[in-house]
């Protein structure tokens, strides 16, 4: 299920705006890698590459590669759709569709690939799925209810379950518990912790505990100034970029010296 | 929060500040007077407009039927029911061909066509609106019913079985057809630009949510636009047909309409509609006849009410999933 990602130099441009510049690195499969970096230095851009959802934007486009064990993402002919049911995503703002009961959400995406699923097979992945995101015994009552009945951490855990349930070959998570309480946080960065033995995730994050609690290999973007594109500065295990850092800039930002 | 305002006052002496008054700003007064006031307005000018109706209306409702036999059109029910059936069934296909075109015109604009495009096609159909419907009724019976003949004949001779298409078809164009295609391009470009308002509202952030799942344009769409803009598509469809059932002239100019039930769209003898009757029956009204005049608007008041009604039902029975809480 879980497949190794390797990045060769992506330019990643929103129209004539350069937002990330050369950047290379291999994303390990049943690990979590993460992002972290200062405002504005393409964290989310970087990522939303990773499944092709950054070309949804008008105008946006990039240059280089991106090899999903080994298969290009951007050759000629991948079909962005394709890509992005292989590569699963959870935003930053929990967004469950508000028109679909929660059952219906687990399998929106199973909706589309599959038009004929039955009654029961569709409850089976609606159960799997819901224990998959540590979710089925909070709601296992109220299936039918709509989305935006749950509180925030269920509804972002209501977003994972709906990922894993395309079984997706990589999950990535952009700033996932930015809009969470501390409890539930943690209750994510634990399903993280169980995920990662079956896909691989990459999760940007601006709480620099939260790279070093959850992830296997940190990378490290950062942006020389206003209007100048991100760059990816530097990638390595994880103890090693929170404890003796090839670079200055990287010690200044996760000892909170930046800037 | 609730127990400190609702805790009976304890008598804990002078340490207790007197409650203080919020300060009253004189832009706020005057904001909320006005608002408050144009609300009021409102319900003032529905209940002056409902009030004449049934006044006016009472005389013609209560009289005997020997009576509106001899002075005026006839029994009141049995007279007036074929024009309310005409308004609705013309207003009913008018709906039929204009709901779809308009929700396609509303994706397109909003989903499909690259932005320049897109501004061109709002300022069109905006323009359309602006049309007087005596404009439509002359393009409607000058060019659309001689034009749209040859095709009704077509229709009536190889899908005459359909009773839709059966009868006679008519030599002149002027069927129930033409009025309900007239009336649905009147009521097109409001539908379609309150769903195109509806249809930008979609949050991103959900439709990127079907993006992500590998949802195709359409899916997405599906998905997200649709369900998230249906209380809207549904209030904009409705101001639709509150337009086509009250259209006068268009229809007064398109249809030769007789006082008949008849389904069939493509025959010379057609349902009138109410608002149409009454504008041609009107100049020549007086006494009881005038009052039946307007009893029928009364009926044609009440049919818009009614599926008003019918269509908040339907909103609300889906209002918990609506996206808004
Ligand atoms: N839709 C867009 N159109 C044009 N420029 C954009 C768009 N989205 C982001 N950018 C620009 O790209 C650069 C990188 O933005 P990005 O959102 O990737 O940063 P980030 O690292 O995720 O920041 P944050 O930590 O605040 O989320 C920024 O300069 C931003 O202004
Ligand atoms: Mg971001």
């Amino acid at each position: 299920m879980s497949k190794r990602i390797e990045v060769k130099d992506l330019n990643v441009y929103y129209g004539k705006f350069k937002a990330v510049e050369d950047a290379t690195m291999v994303i390990e499969p049943r690990a979590v890698t993460a992002f972290i970096g200062p405002s504005g230095c393409g964290k989310s851009t970087f990522l939303r590459t990773l499944n092709r959802m950054h070309e949804v934007i008008p105008g946006a486009y990039v240059e280089g590669k991106v090899l999903l064990d080994g298969a290009d993402l951007y050759g000629a002919d991948v079909d962005p759709v394709l890509v992005r049911r292989q590569v699963g995503m959870v935003f930053q703002r929990p967004n469950p569709f508000p028109t679909m009961s929660i059952g219906d959400n687990v399998i929106a995406g199973m909706r589309l690939n599959n038009k004929r699923l039955g009654k029961a097979e569709a409850d089976a992945i609606i159960e799997s799925s819901l224990r998959g995101a540590n979710l089925w015994e909070e709601v296992k009552n109220r299936l039918d209810k709509p989305g935006s009945s749950l509180s925030g951490g269920q509804q972002q855990r209501l977003c994972i379950a709906r990922a894993i349930a395309m079984q997706p070959d990589v999950l990535l998570m952009d700033e996932p518990c930015s809009a969470l309480d501390p409890i539930s946080t943690l209750a994510i960065e634990d399903l993280i912790q169980q995920l990662k033995e079956s896909y691989t995730i990459v999760i940007v994050t601006h709480n620099m505990q939260q790279a070093a609690r959850v992830s296997d290999t940190t990378a490290f973007f950062n942006i020389a100034g206003t209007g100048s594109p991100g760059r990816l500065i530097e990638v390595g295990p994880t103890e090693k970029i929170f404890s003796t850092p090839d670079d200055q800039a990287t010690e200044d930002y996760i000892t909170g010296r930046f800037g | 929060m609730t127990d400190t305002t609702t805790a009976p006052p304890v008598a804990t002496g002078p340490t207790v500040p007197p409650p203080q008054r919020p300060k009253r700003r004189l832009g706020d007064v005057i904001f909320s007077r006005l608002s408050s006031g144009s609300g009021f307005l409102i319900l003032i000018i529905l209940a002056a407009v409902a009030a004449f109706l049934l006044v006016q209306a009472f005389p013609a409702l209560v009289s005997s039927p020997e009576v509106l036999k001899t002075k005026g059109y006839g029994e009141f029910w049995s007279w007036v029911l074929p024009f309310a059936f005409g308004t609705v069934w013309s207003s009913l296909w008018a709906l039929i061909l204009a709901v779809p075109v308009s929700i396609g015109i509303a994706l397109f604009i909003t989903h499909y066509a690259p932005r320049r495009l897109a501004r061109t096609l709002g300022y069109i159909i905006d323009l359309l609106a602006a049309v007087p419907s005596v404009v439509f009724g002359l393009w409607g019976t000058m060019t659309l019913a001689p034009a749209t003949q040859p095709v009704y004949q077509w229709l009536n001779t190889y899908l005459g079985f359909i009773p839709l298409f059966g009868g006679e078809a008519s030599g002149t164009g002027r069927t129930l057809l033409t009025a309900a295609i007239v009336l649905a391009v009147m009521i097109l470009p409001i539908i379609t630009s309150l769903c195109r308002e509806v249809f930008l509202q979609t949050p991103r952030l959900h439709e990127e949510a079907a993006l992500a799942l590998g949802a195709t344009r359409w899916e997405t769409i599906k998905l997200a636009v649709l369900p998230y803009g249906r209380a809207g598509t549904v209030a904009a469809v409705m101001l639709g047909l509150g337009r086509a059932l009250g259209e006068t002239m268009a229809v007064a100019m398109v249809l030769s309409g007789n006082q008949v039930i008849n389904f069939r769209l493509l025959t010379s003898d057609n349902p009138n509609t109410v608002a149409a009757m009454i504008a041609q029956n009107f100049p020549e009204a007086s006494g009881i006849r005038i009052n039946e005049l307007i009893a029928a608007g009364l009926v044609l008041f009440v049919i818009t009410l009614i599926i008003n009604s019918i269509a908040r039902l339907i909103i609300s029975r889906y209002s918990e999933f609506s996206g808004a809480n």
